[in-house]
């Protein structure tokens, strides 16, 4: 099952600004790992072709995996959206 | 100053609406803040409740709430690449109420949940996310939310604020969690009829079973997989270690596919529709990871303090318990009108004299030496489904022949130290 499948049947109340920022775009691109690219459970990271990282905050499942994975660099600053915006679990 | 409140409790999961509830029931002023929409809307799990601890703050809870099924069956699958070898304890007891567990899901339990701490007197404010921690003069003093003029003054807060723990991290009660202390569990909701989950997991009506999985479907890491049945849906998930997860490469969902698509899994599911896709994080660090419980001003309850008991994979009991004996402690805090560190070291007491604590404290060697010693999630499975597979099978050969091939196979396996190594390591793992 694609995780776009997956991910289209929760629900999710976007805010309109990003609640997950990389903190200095410039150090992905010597991170040799990019864990954040695999590891995230809803692909909120994807690895442009210039390698950098894209961040598409819309899908975040708001589990904390990318800030404790991002360990050497700590490169993410990471937060939960504001109140009553993000994911919506209706049987979680 | 604006409004002051006896205490505040950050998050509305079970740690923080049992410490609202025991709080308002003593006359104090509380308010809970919660960041989802309404309470159980951003959490997350498997999952099982059981019966105890919530009785003990809400007798015959289970005439309201809104629970699945009963669990009379609990099983345990060891599972290899094609085969599978289980466990499984089933009895009239526990098909007997009160029940020992049920299953549940979090979206709905914790809105009503709250709900009976709403009505004892709590406020519960929702959509609201708390930013910070007022701390003056070394105390903690009240939250900054996200709202305009979002300041909430206590003479005391209590984080009940999930795995995360992100206030007590900035406060400086822990690091940042290390990635071996930790597992992503990501689950789904599979929607099937009554009838063929009934039929599938040999139950009658209400009656539920919890399968708990280990071996190939974590391919190698450490982590386990659960299928819990609900009235018209399972819940499926499988957990791992960050750290696992990492140096895998694999992909969370890959994962969950893979589960999905065992031969020993797919016709427990065969058909079912995935109605929820989630993610969690589950404090895998156990006793030795605990981190201090209090600052001045400050208790910290539930996950947020890592109470979880990873071998019985119970949470939500350790949660409910915690977030109870918080409140105890603030309530004689009140009375003494001290809510120095010093006061409020009787939450550690209690703790330490509950199941929370003496449990947590028996299995402390467990995430240690089960992060280092993968083989239990990977050799041992194979191992017992080649044997059961080799001493079932009729092929002329004699059955005792077939018992020293199965010995040999372990030794090759695991090499007789290793063997000898992981008994002793497994006992004092569990002992
Ligand atoms: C996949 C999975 C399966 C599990 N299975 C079981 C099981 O079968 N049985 C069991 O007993 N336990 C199980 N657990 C563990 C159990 O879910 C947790 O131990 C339990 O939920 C902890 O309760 P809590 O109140 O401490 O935290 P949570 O339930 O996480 O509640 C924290 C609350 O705080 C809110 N919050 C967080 N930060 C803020 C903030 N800054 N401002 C405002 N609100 C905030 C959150 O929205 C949430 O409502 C499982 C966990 C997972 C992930
Ligand atoms: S893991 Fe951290 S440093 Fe590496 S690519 Fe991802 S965000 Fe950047
Ligand atoms: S919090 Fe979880 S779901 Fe959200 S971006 Fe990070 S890893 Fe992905």
């Amino acid at each position: 099952m694609r995780i776009e499948d997956r991910l289209f049947a929760d629900r999710f109340r976007a805010d309109t600004k990003s609640h997950l920022k990389i903190i200095d775009p410039k150090i992905c691109h010597k991170c040799s790992g990019k864990q954040c690219t695999y590891a995230c459970p809803a692909k909120v990271y994807t690895q442009e072709e210039d390698g950098s990282v894209r961040v598409a905050y819309e899908g975040c499942l708001e589990c904390g995996t990318c800030r404790i994975i991002c360990q050497e660099y700590k490169n993410i600053n990471w937060a939960y959206p504001r109140g009553g915006f993000g994911i919506l679990f209706k049987f979680g | 100053m604006k409004d002051k409140f006896d205490c505040i409790v950050v998050g509305a999961g079970p740690a923080g609406i049992s410490a609202a509830l025991t709080l308002v029931r003593a006359g104090l002023k509380t308010v809970v803040i919660e960041r989802g929409e309404y309470p159980g809307t951003k959490n997350v799990m498997g999952g099982i409740l059981y019966t105890r601890p919530l009785e003990e703050l809400i007798p015959e809870f289970w005439k309201e709430a809104p629970l699945e099924r009963h669990i009379i069956e609990q099983r345990v699958m060891l599972v290899s690449k094609d085969a599978s070898t289980s466990f499984s304890y089933k009895s009239k007891q526990l098909d007997e109420p009160p029940y020992n567990s049920y299953s549940i899901m979090r979206a709905t339990f914790d809105r009503w949940f709250a709900s009976k701490a709403e009505s004892a007197g709590a406020i519960i404010i929702n959509e609201t996310l708390v930013e910070s921690l007022i701390v003056e003069n070394d105390k903690v003093i009240g939250v900054r939310t996200g709202r305009a003029d979002g300041e909430l003054y206590a003479d005391l807060v209590i984080d009940a604020e999930g795995v995360n723990s992100i206030l007590a991290r900035d406060l400086g009660l822990h690091p940042e969690i290390p990635e071996h202390n930790v597992a992503l569990a990501v689950k789904e909701i599979l929607a099937l009829p009554r009838e063929v989950i009934e039929a599938r997991f040999n139950l009658k009506a209400e009656q539920g079973t919890a399968i708990e999985l280990v071996g190939d479907i974590s391919a190698g890491m450490m982590g386990i997989g659960f299928i819990y049945t609900n009235k018209e849906s399972l819940s499926l998930g499988i957990g791992c270690l960050i750290s696992d997860l990492r140096k895998s490469g694999m992909q969370p969902y890959d994962l969950l596919d893979r589960f999905k698509e065992h031969p020993m899994i797919q016709p427990l599911i065969e058909g079912a529709q995935t109605k929820e896709y989630s993610a969690h994080l589950i404090p895998e660090g156990g006793y030795r990871a605990i981190p201090p419980l209090c600052a001045d001003g400050f208790l910290v309850a539930g996950d947020a303090a890592g109470l979880v008991n990873s071998v019985h994979r119970e949470g939500s009991n350790l949660a409910i318990t915690s977030g109870r004996l918080a409140a105890q402690t603030v309530i004689e805090a009140k009375k003494k009108n001290d809510f120095t560190c010093r006061a409020l070291s009787l939450y550690k007491k209690l703790l330490d004299q509950s199941f929370v604590m003496k449990d947590l404290k028996k299995y402390r060697n467990f995430p240690a030496i089960m992060e280092k010693n993968k083989h239990f999630f990977t050799t041992y499975p194979s191992l017992l489904s080649d044997s059961a597979y080799e001493m079932i099978k009729v092929d002329g050969v004699p059955k005792k022949t077939k018992q020293w091939k199965i010995i040999k196979n372990f030794i090759k396996g695991r090499s007789l130290w290793g063997l000898v190594k992981d008994g002793f390591n497994l006992l004092r793992a569990i002992g």
